[in-house]
């Protein structure tokens, strides 16, 4: 086994036990937690596909900006423990095998991918390449993107001044 | 040894470098400490610390067993776990950050393997270190979280807002710099700085002739003060009204590891500082023939101090000082010796023009901290939001305005 298939591993373990383990705690900030750790553990597992200024982006927007804002929102709420409750019958009956059906047929489709798939050729430049993609290949829908954020800013804005 | 290097040189190299940076680093940031208390009592007509060895410069020492031995206790309501990570994030984040400072151009022979003064020459090192400093937010946020105490929660409520606001000035306050020399690498980005314009002026991004960065520089250091939480940004704590803010109810070593995240942010944002504004490295003199001395200047800096030591020894009070004092000083006479030795003097070029650079930036940081007074809290936010903020989008523009034009 390579010393990139080990590190692999770890940091694929990692993002699955952060996953779960943000489903299953029952304090708000310690699911938020655990879900800066699968995003740190993605990031690494970018950095291993050599593909640095994604993993650093991965840090900065989802860890460092987006979390920020779930944890300070949960402090300031001073959110409690959740209270647990009883599977529906309708989960218990039929979500549940849903989800294990859909898990098979995930991993046959992935197994049988990714037997075909070759290493991408390893490129210098890697921002240098997004850069390009973004603003002139994709500059439209990229642009029409980012109105579309502000919209929706302006919307929350009216909708959180309406009652003062 | 040298036939395990020969094998695994990234690692054997690697965990060498660490281990010798971060033993200089805690080093620094304990005399941080001791540096920032001398300066503030000479600002305010005092002497600071004094009792333990000579100047206190065993201060540090002393602080340091203090905060091992005393009682740590966790507040009941606390939630141990969180309570626990905080100061672990605070520092072990804090400290990471240096790894990709570059100290020089040179390059050294750790085993019998040539390697640069870098411990992870990464190409986007610039978005590594704000990857961490945006990560820094949740040692501060978390801990006040976690300490069950309502000034801690006001404490990190109000310093993870500010982090959050301040944040964007300070990421945008550096994209004219990285327009400038097109790259995220700091290493690229203090090699474009080389040169001279007219002569005489470096070309360092503050005096770029191209676009120069002057209100990036200034949006930047108000950000990153505000950033490293200190006065007068300094809401986290606010000791009149908040008895301590965030780390109220830490005590012991785990205080210590905030006061030691502290000093490391303040050590990160001023190696940044020089890095992305003024030249990193780079000599402030011009090159030339008739500047061949200027190679000796680290010898002679370092011979001078060590002069000025051992003057200074003669007049000590006690005798324990006179010894100490006097070997520190020839201490730093024999280096400046070895530092005028073919092959040494080229090397320590780089590592002594940036690190007396970012001396400057720190005393300006402790200098900055003892002048001003605290702002409010509406005042702060109205600094970030409607004078940072739009000043450096403004530079942005500018600046990319001026790549374009002029080149």
């Amino acid at each position: 086994m390579t010393a990139e298939l080990v590190v692999f591993f770890a940091l694929a373990a990692l993002a699955v036990a952060g996953a779960v383990s943000l489903i299953l705690q029952r304090h708000p900030i310690h699911s938020a937690l655990s879900l800066i750790v699968v995003m740190a553990a993605l990031a690494g597992l970018y950095l291993l596909l050599e593909a640095e200024f994604v993993a650093a982006i991965q840090i900065i927007v989802y860890a460092g900006a987006i979390m920020v804002l779930f944890v300070f929102v949960i402090m300031l709420l001073n959110a409690g423990v959740e209270e647990r409750t009883q599977l529906s019958s309708m989960a218990r009956y039929a979500g549940v095998p849903l989800t294990g059906v859909l898990l098979v047929v995930l991993t046959f489709h992935v197994a049988r991918a990714s037997a075909a798939m070759t290493a991408a050729p390893l490129t210098e430049g890697m921002t240098h390449k997004v850069a390009l993609l973004l603003f002139q290949d994709f500059a439209f829908p990229f642009e029409l993107t980012s109105i579309l954020i502000l919209v929706a800013l302006l919307g929350a804005t009216v909708l959180a001044k309406r009652d003062s | 040894m040298n036939e395990l290097a020969a094998q695994h040189p990234i690692i054997v190299v690697g965990l060498v470098k660490i281990a010798v940076l971060l033993f200089v680093l805690l080093t620094v940031l304990a005399y941080l400490v001791w540096f920032e208390r001398k300066v503030s009592a000479h600002i305010q007509s005092r002497v600071g610390p004094y009792r333990v060895g000579p100047h206190g410069l065993l201060q540090p020492l002393a602080d340091a067993l203090k905060f091992l031995t005393k009682e740590d206790p966790t507040p009941a309501g606390a939630d141990r776990f969180v309570y626990f990570l905080a100061p672990l994030l605070t520092m072990g984040l804090g400290i990471c950050a240096v790894a990709v400072v570059p100290f020089g151009p040179g390059t050294i022979r750790i085993f019998g393997q040539s390697t640069p003064l870098v411990v992870a020459d990464v190409n986007i090192g610039l978005l590594i270190i704000f990857a961490l400093t945006s990560l820094g937010v949740y040692g501060v946020a978390l801990a006040g979280w976690s300490s069950d105490s309502k000034y801690s929660l006001l404490g990190g409520l109000r310093s993870s807002a500010q982090m959050v606001s301040y944040e964007l000035s300070l990421t945008l306050s550096v994209v004219g710099v990285v327009l400038l020399a097109g790259t995220f690498s700091l290493r690229e980005i203090i090699m474009a700085q080389s040169g001279t314009t007219w002569g005489f002026l470096p070309r360092w991004n503050l005096f770029s002739p191209t676009a120069p960065q002057v209100l990036g520089f200034f949006c930047y250091f108000i950000a990153a003060v505000a950033e490293t939480n200190r006065l007068p940004f300094d809401l986290a704590e606010a000791e009149g009204e908040l008895v301590a803010g965030f780390h109220t109810e830490y005590a012991a070593f785990k205080f210590g590891m905030f006061f030691v995240g502290e000093y490391a942010g303040m050590v990160t944002v001023s190696f940044l500082a020089v890095i992305l504004f003024f030249g990193g490295w780079l000599s402030p003199l011009p090159t030339g023939p008739h500047m061949a001395w200027a190679i000796y200047l680290p010898a002679a800096a370092l011979g001078l101090a060590g002069l000025s030591l051992i003057a200074d020894a003669v007049r000590y009070w006690n005798i324990s000082g006179r010894i100490t004092l006097s070997m520190m000083g020839l201490a730093l006479g024999a280096i400046g010796i070895l530092c005028t030795r073919e092959g040494v003097r080229e090397l320590v070029q780089g590592p002594f023009w940036f690190l007396l650079k970012v001396f400057v930036v720190l005393f300006v940081y402790v200098w900055v901290r003892w002048t001003l007074p605290r702002f409010r809290y509406d005042q702060l936010m109205a600094i970030g939001w409607k004078v940072l903020l739009p000043a450096s989008l403004a530079n942005v523009v500018i600046t990319s305005l001026l790549v374009v034009a002029r080149s």
